[in-house]
C-alpha cells in the first residue's frame, strides 16, 4: 500500500489531530483545566481553519484522488471544508457557556469528540467517490448526532428529539441503501465515475426509482419537504448549540455532497430525471418551510422551519446546474452560517441567562438589551435578504446561476422563490417587530451574556455585515468553481 | 474613488450616520442631522452649477467642432466591484437625476427640521439616514445591481420608523407598506437579472450599466415582452400604481411626519424614476407597445385616487390619496413616451415632492397640536395658528394648479404633451385611447379643486370647533424653516419653470429620444 495516499486527506487528518488533542485533554488533564476545553477546541479549529486558508487550501492545488479513486479532494472541496470549519469554530466558541454549566460538566468532554467526529463524517461524504464511502461519511455524520441531540439528559424534549432524529435518521439511511442496490443492479459498480459511465443511454424506469430513492434519503438529511416531519421537533428539543450545529453545517455538508453524487453518477441524467424531481422539491421545501414557519412562536422551531426554506433556496445552486451555481450555492451556505449562528448566538445567550425561548418572551428587547436585539436583528435582515448586509447578495447570485440557463420554467421557479422571500420577509419581521416595537411588561431584564458568546455574536455579525459587501470573497468562489473537476459535468 | 464628486452624495450620509453614533444628546443630534443636511444640499448645487457649465462647454464644443454630441450622462465613473459577474459601482447623472438630487436634499433637510422634538432621536435620525443613503445611492447609480441595492436600502428602514414612531394602526400599515414595496422588488429582481442576461449580443460581455444596455440594444423583442411589465410593475408599485397603491394610504397616515414627507416625498419618485430609467429606457420597444395596459392602470390612479381623497376625513389619508393621484399622473405621463409629456413628468416629480411634503409637515405640524387628524373636528384654525393655516392655502392652491406654483407648471406640461400623443395616435390611426385617458385625467384637476377646497374651507374656515383649540399656539421656529424652505422651492419651480425644463431637456434632447426612436 502507498502510504503516501494518505497526504491527500490532509484536512481530515487535521480534523483527528484536532480531535485527539481534544480526547487526550479531556482525559489527563485535571478537572480546573478541563473549564478550557471549549476554548482549546476552538483555537485548535481556529488554526486548522486558518490553516485551510493561508497555507493554499492545504496544498490542494489539483484534483487529487487517493485509495483506488475511493476518495478525492480538490481545491472546490477544500473550499467547502474550509467553510465549513469557520462554521464549526463559531458553534465551539458560543456553545462554551453552555458546555460549563452545571449539568454538563460530567460530559463536557464527549460534547467536543462527538461534534468533531461527525465533522469527520461530513468531510467523508464530501470527497466520496465511491458509495462505500459515502454512507460511512453519512452514519459518521448522523448517528453522533443522535447523542448530541440527546445531550441534555434532564429534558424530556431533548430525549423526543434524539428519538425522532435517529429514527428518521436510520429510516433515511435505509431508503438511502435501497436506493444504492437499485443503482447497483443497474451499474454494477459503486464508483460514481463508473455508475456514470455504466449508466449511459441507462434511461429506463428503474433508474427514476433508484435516483427517487436515492434523493429522498439524502432529502431525509437536509429536511427537504416532504421528508421534513423531524426537524422542528427535533430543533427544539435538542440543546441550542447542536440545534444551530444542525441548521447550519450539517445541511451545509448535506448540500454539497449532495451535488457532488448528483452531478458525478447521474450528471446525465440532469434534464430527464433529477432535474424535474429537485424542482418539485424546491417549490415545495421553499413554499411549504416558510408558511409553517408563520404560525410558530418557539424560537427554535421557528429557525427550523425557516431552515427549512433555506434550504430549499440553497438547492436552487443545485439545479442551476452551473459553475455560478456551484460558486452561489458556497457563498449562500457560508453567509447562512453566520446569519443562522448569529441568530442561534442570541436565542443561546437568552437561553442560557433567563431559559425564555418564546417569540413573546422577545417582546420589548430592544428596550433592555439593545445590542442583543441589534444581533437579532441583523441576522434576521440577513436571512431575509435586505441590503447591505450579505443575505441579499447571496440570494441575488443564486437567483443569479439559476437564471444563467434562461428556460421559462427557470424563471417560473426563481419568480416562485422570490414570492417567498416576501413571506420569509413577513416572519422574520415578527421577530422584528417582538423586539424593537412591542412591548410587555415582563421584559427579558438586562443582562450580561458570557464573554464566549460575546465573541461569537461579533464574529456573525462582522460576517453578516462584511461578507457581501467585500467582492473578493465571491469572486474567488467563483473562480475555484468555474475551474473545479465539477464543471466538466455540466451542461454546455 | 474620491476624486468623482457624485460618490459624496453617499459617502456624506454615512459620515452622518458615524457622527449619529457618537452623539450624546439631542443638540448633538440635532446638529448632525442640520449640517448634514446643509452639506447635501450644498453638494447638490454644486452639481448642478458644475453640470450646467459642463452642458454648455459641450455645446460651445459641438459648435466649433472639436465634439459630436452631447453624452447621455455627465460625471460617469465605474469601480469594479464583483468582476465575475461583471458588476460595478457605476454612477452618473443627468438633469433628471440631479432633480431628483436636488428635491432629496431639500426634504430631508425639511424633514430633519419637522421631527426636532421626536422621541428617541438618535435612533430615529438613524433609520432616516439610513434611507436617504438609499434613496441618495439610487439616484446616481446606473448599475442596475447596485440601483436595486440602493432601493432595497432605502425599503427597509420604513418599517422600523413607521412601527416605532407611528401612530394609529401602525403595526399593521408598517407590515403592509413593506410587504407590498419588496413584493414589487422581487418582480423588479427577477425583471433586472433577465435584463442582464439578454443585455449583450450573442457572444458579447453581459453588463448592468444602463448605459451600456441601451448602447447595445440587445434585448430580443420576446424577453422585452416579458421584462417590461417586471420592471414596470416592480417600481410601479412604489409609485402606488393602482391597484398596487394601498400600501400607500395606510403607510403614509401612520407613518411619522419627517417618514411621511420623506417617503411620499422622494421615495414615490423612486418609483417614477425607476421606470423611466431601467423600464423604458432599456426596453422602447416593448414600452411602446405595452404601455396600453399600464396607462389603463395609471388612468384608474389619477382618477380613483383623487375621488378617494375627496371622502376621507383624515388629513393624512386625504393627502396620501391626493399623492396617489398625483404619482399616477407622473406614470401616466411617462407612459405618453413624448418629450413634453416626460418632461412634465419629471416637473411632476418635482413638484408633487415639494408639495407633499409641505402638506405632510404642515399635517404633523397640526396633528401635534390638535391630537387629531378628523377633519370634522376641527375648525377656524386660521384664528388660531395663522401662520400654518396660510402654509396649508399655499400648499393647497399648489396642489391643485394656481400658476405661479409649482403644480400648475407641471400639469399643464404634462396634459399639453398627453394631448399632443393622443391627437397623434389618432390621426395616425392607431385608437383613441391615449386621448381617451387624457380627458379622463384632466378630470382629475376638477376632482383635486373639490378635495383641497373642502379641507381649506373645514379645517381652515368657519368656527372653532372645540374650545381647547383656541389655546393653541401657533409654529415654532423650527417649523417655520422647514415650511418656508418648501415653499420657496415651490415657488422658484411655478416662476422659473424655464430653468426646470431646460435642466431636463438636455437629457431629453438627444440621448434618450434617439434611443426611444421617437424623434
Amino acid at each position: 500500500m502507498d502510504y503516501a495516499q494518505f497526504l491527500a486527506m490532509k484536512q481530515e487528518i487535521a480534523l483527528l489531530v484536532v480531535f485527539l488533542i481534544v480526547f487526550l485533554y479531556d482525559l489527563f488533564m485535571p478537572e480546573r483545566s478541563r473549564r478550557a476545553l471549549p476554548a482549546v477546541s476552538a483555537v485548535l479549529m481556529l488554526i486548522v481553519t486558518a490553516a485551510g486558508f493561508f497555507c493554499d487550501y492545504f496544498g490542494v492545488s489539483a484534483p487529487t484522488e487517493a485509495f483506488a479513486g475511493m476518495y478525492a479532494t480538490s481545491p472546490v472541496i477544500a473550499t467547502i471544508k474550509n467553510i465549513l470549519n469557520i462554521g464549526m469554530v463559531i458553534v465551539l466558541i458560543q456553545s462554551a457557556k453552555w458546555a460549563n454549566s452545571e449539568g454538563m460538566v460530567m460530559r463536557r468532554g464527549e460534547f467536543y469528540e462527538l461534534i468533531l467526529v461527525t465533522l469527520f463524517g461530513m468531510y467523508l461524504m464530501i470527497s466520496a467517490r465511491h458509495f462505500l464511502v459515502f454512507v460511512i461519511g453519512l452514519e459518521c455524520a448522523s448517528l453522533p448526532l443522535a447523542a448530541m441531540v440527546a445531550f441534555d439528559k434532564s429534558r424530556y424534549e431533548s430525549h423526543e428529539a434524539a428519538i425522532k432524529y435517529i429514527l428518521t435518521a436510520v429510516f433515511s439511511s435505509a431508503i438511502f441503501l435501497m436506493g444504492l442496490s437499485f443503482v447497483y443492479g443497474l451499474a454494477g459498480s459503486l464508483y460514481f465515475d463508473n455508475i456514470y459511465m455504466a449508466l449511459m443511454g441507462h434511461n429506463t424506469k428503474m433508474l427514476v426509482v433508484a435516483l427517487a430513492f436515492v434523493i429522498a434519503g439524502i432529502g431525509f438529511k437536509l429536511s427537504l419537504v416532504p421528508f421534513h416531519l423531524w426537524t422542528a421537533d427535533t430543533y427544539q428539543g435538542a440543546p441550542t448549540s447542536v440545534t444551530a450545529y444542525l441548521s447550519v453545517i450539517s445541511k451545509g455538508a448535506t448540500a454539497f455532497a449532495f451535488l457532488t453524487v448528483l452531478a458525478q453518477a447521474f450528471g446525465l441524467f440532469y434534464s430527464q430525471v433529477w432535474e424535474w424531481m429537485l424542482y418539485a422539491l424546491i417549490i415545495l421545501t421553499i413554499t411549504v418551510g416558510n408558511l409553517f414557519a408563520i404560525r410558530q412562536r418557539n424560537m427554535k422551531r421557528f429557525l427550523a422551519f425557516s431552515s427549512i426554506s433555506q434550504a430549499g433556496y440553497i438547492m436552487l445552486g443545485i439545479i442551476a446546474y452551473n459553475a455560478l451555481g456551484v460558486a452561489a450555492m458556497m457563498f449562500y451556505i457560508l453567509v447562512y452560517i453566520f446569519s443562522n449562528l448569529a441568530a442561534f448566538g442570541v436565542i443561546g445567550a437568552i437561553e442560557n441567562a433567563t431559559g425564555r425561548v418564546s417569540m413573546d418572551d422577545y417582546n420589548g428587547l430592544y428596550k433592555t438589551n439593545p445590542r442583543l436585539a441589534f444581533t437579532m436583528m441583523l441576522a434576521m435582515f440577513s436571512l431575509a435578504g435586505i441590503p447591505p448586509f450579505a443575505g441579499f447578495f447571496s440570494k441575488f447570485f443564486i437567483f443569479t446561476g439559476a437564471l444563467q440557463a434562461a428556460s421559462p420554467a427557470m424563471y417560473v421557479l426563481v419568480l416562485i422563490a422570490l414570492i417567498n422571500t416576501i413571506v420569509s420577509l413577513y416572519y422574520y419581521l415578527l421577530v422584528v417587530k417582538a423586539m424593537f416595537i412591542k412591548d410587555d411588561e415582563c421584559v427579558i431584564a438586562p443582562f450580561r451574556s458570557a464573554c464566549s458568546e460575546r465573541i461569537g455574536m461579533w464574529i456573525a455579525v462582522a460576517g453578516i455585515i462584511f461578507l457581501g459587501l467585500v467582492s473578493p470573497i465571491y469572486d474567488s468562489l467563483i473562480a475555484i468553481a468555474q475551474s473545479s473537476e465539477l464543471s466538466s459535468f455540466f451542461l454546455k | 474613488m474620491f476624486e468623482n464628486i457624485l460618490i459624496y452624495f453617499v459617502i456624506i450620509p454615512l459620515v452622518m450616520l458615524a457622527a449619529l453614533g457618537l452623539c450624546r444628546n439631542i443638540k448633538q443630534i440635532r446638529a448632525v442631522a442640520v449640517v448634514g443636511s446643509l452639506g447635501l444640499i450644498a453638494l447638490s448645487t454644486v452639481v448642478l452649477l458644475q453640470y450646467l457649465d459642463m452642458r454648455s462647454a459641450i455645446d460651445a464644443a459641438i459648435a466649433a467642432g472639436t465634439a459630436t454630441e452631447q453624452p447621455a450622462m455627465l460625471f460617469t465613473n465605474t469601480w469594479t466591484w464583483f468582476a465575475p459577474l461583471n458588476i460595478h459601482l457605476a454612477v452618473g447623472v443627468d438633469g433628471i437625476s440631479i432633480a431628483m438630487l436636488m428635491l432629496s436634499s431639500i426634504i430631508v433637510f425639511a424633514g430633519s427640521f419637522a421631527s426636532w422634538t421626536i422621541k428617541q432621536p438618535k435612533e430615529f435620525f438613524l433609520w432616516l439616514i439610513l434611507l436617504s443613503t438609499g434613496v441618495f445611492g439610487f439616484f446616481i447609480s446606473v448599475d442596475l445591481f447596485t440601483m436595486f441595492m440602493f432601493y432595497e436600502v432605502a425599503l427597509i428602514p420604513m418599517y422600523l420608523l413607521i412601527g416605532v414612531w407611528g401612530s394609529g394602526k401602525k403595526n399593521y400599515s408598517a407590515m403592509k407598506l413593506t410587504l407590498m414595496l419588496m413584493g414589487g422588488s422581487a418582480f423588479l429582481m427577477l425583471g433586472l437579472i433577465g435584463i442582464y442576461y439578454h443585455s449583450a449580443p450573442e457572444g458579447g460581455q453581459l453588463t448592468w450599466n444602463l448605459l451600456e444596455i441601451v448602447d447595445n440594444d440587445a434585448i430580443p423583442h420576446g424577453w422585452q415582452q416579458f421584462l417590461f411589465p417586471m420592471t414596470f410593475v416592480g417600481f410601479g408599485v412604489l409609485g402606488a400604481m393602482f391597484p398596487f397603491h394601498t400600501w400607500s394610504p395606510d403607510g403614509h397616515a401612520s407613518a411619522p411626519t419627517a417618514v411621511s414627507m420623506l417617503h411620499a416625498g422622494v421615495l414615490m419618485k423612486l418609483g417614477g424614476y425607476g421606470c423611466f430609467r431601467v423600464a423604458i429606457y432599456t426596453m422602447p420597444q416593448a414600452a411602446h407597445e405595452l404601455s396600453w395596459i399600464f396607462l389603463i392602470l395609471t388612468g384608474i390612479s389619477v382618477v380613483y385616487g383623487a375621488f378617494c381623497a375627496c371622502v376621507k376625513t383624515d388629513l393624512k389619508y386625504i393627502n396620501a390619496y391626493s399623492s396617489v393621484s398625483h404619482c399616477g399622473l407622473v406614470l401616466f405621463a411617462i407612459l405618453m413616451l413624448n418629450e413634453t409629456a416626460m418632461t412634465g413628468a419629471i416637473m411632476q416629480m418635482l413638484s408633487h415632492g415639494l408639495m407633499t411634503a409641505l402638506f405632510f409637515a404642515l399635517i404633523g405640524m397640526i396633528y401635534g397640536r390638535t391630537h387629531t387628524r378628523e377633519i370634522t373636528e376641527m375648525g377656524g384654525m386660521m384664528q388660531i395658528m395663522p401662520y400654518l393655516s396660510v402654509c396649508y392655502v399655499i400648499a393647497g392652491l399648489a396642489s391643485l394648479g394656481l400658476p405661479g406654483l409649482s403644480g400648475f407648471v407641471a400639469e399643464m406640461t404634462i396634459f399639453v404633451g398627453s394631448f399632443q400623443a393622443g391627437m397623434a395616435d389618432f390621426l395616425a390611426g392607431h385608437g383613441s385611447l391615449r386621448l381617451v385617458f387624457t380627458l379622463v385625467a384632466c378630470c382629475s384637476i376638477v376632482i383635486t379643486a373639490v378635495y383641497i377646497l373642502r379641507v381649506v374651507g373645514k379645517l381652515l374656515f368657519g368656527p372653532v370647533h372645540d374650545d381647547h383649540h383656541r389655546s393653541l399656539t401657533d409654529a415654532t421656529w423650527w417649523e417655520r424653516v422647514s415650511t418656508v424652505s418648501l415653499i420657496v422651492c415651490v415657488a422658484a419651480i411655478g416662476c422659473f419653470p424655464n430653468f426646470f425644463s431646460n435642466l431636463i431637456k438636455f437629457t431629453f434632447d438627444p440621448a434618450i429620444f434617439s434611443v426611444l426612436g421617437l424623434k
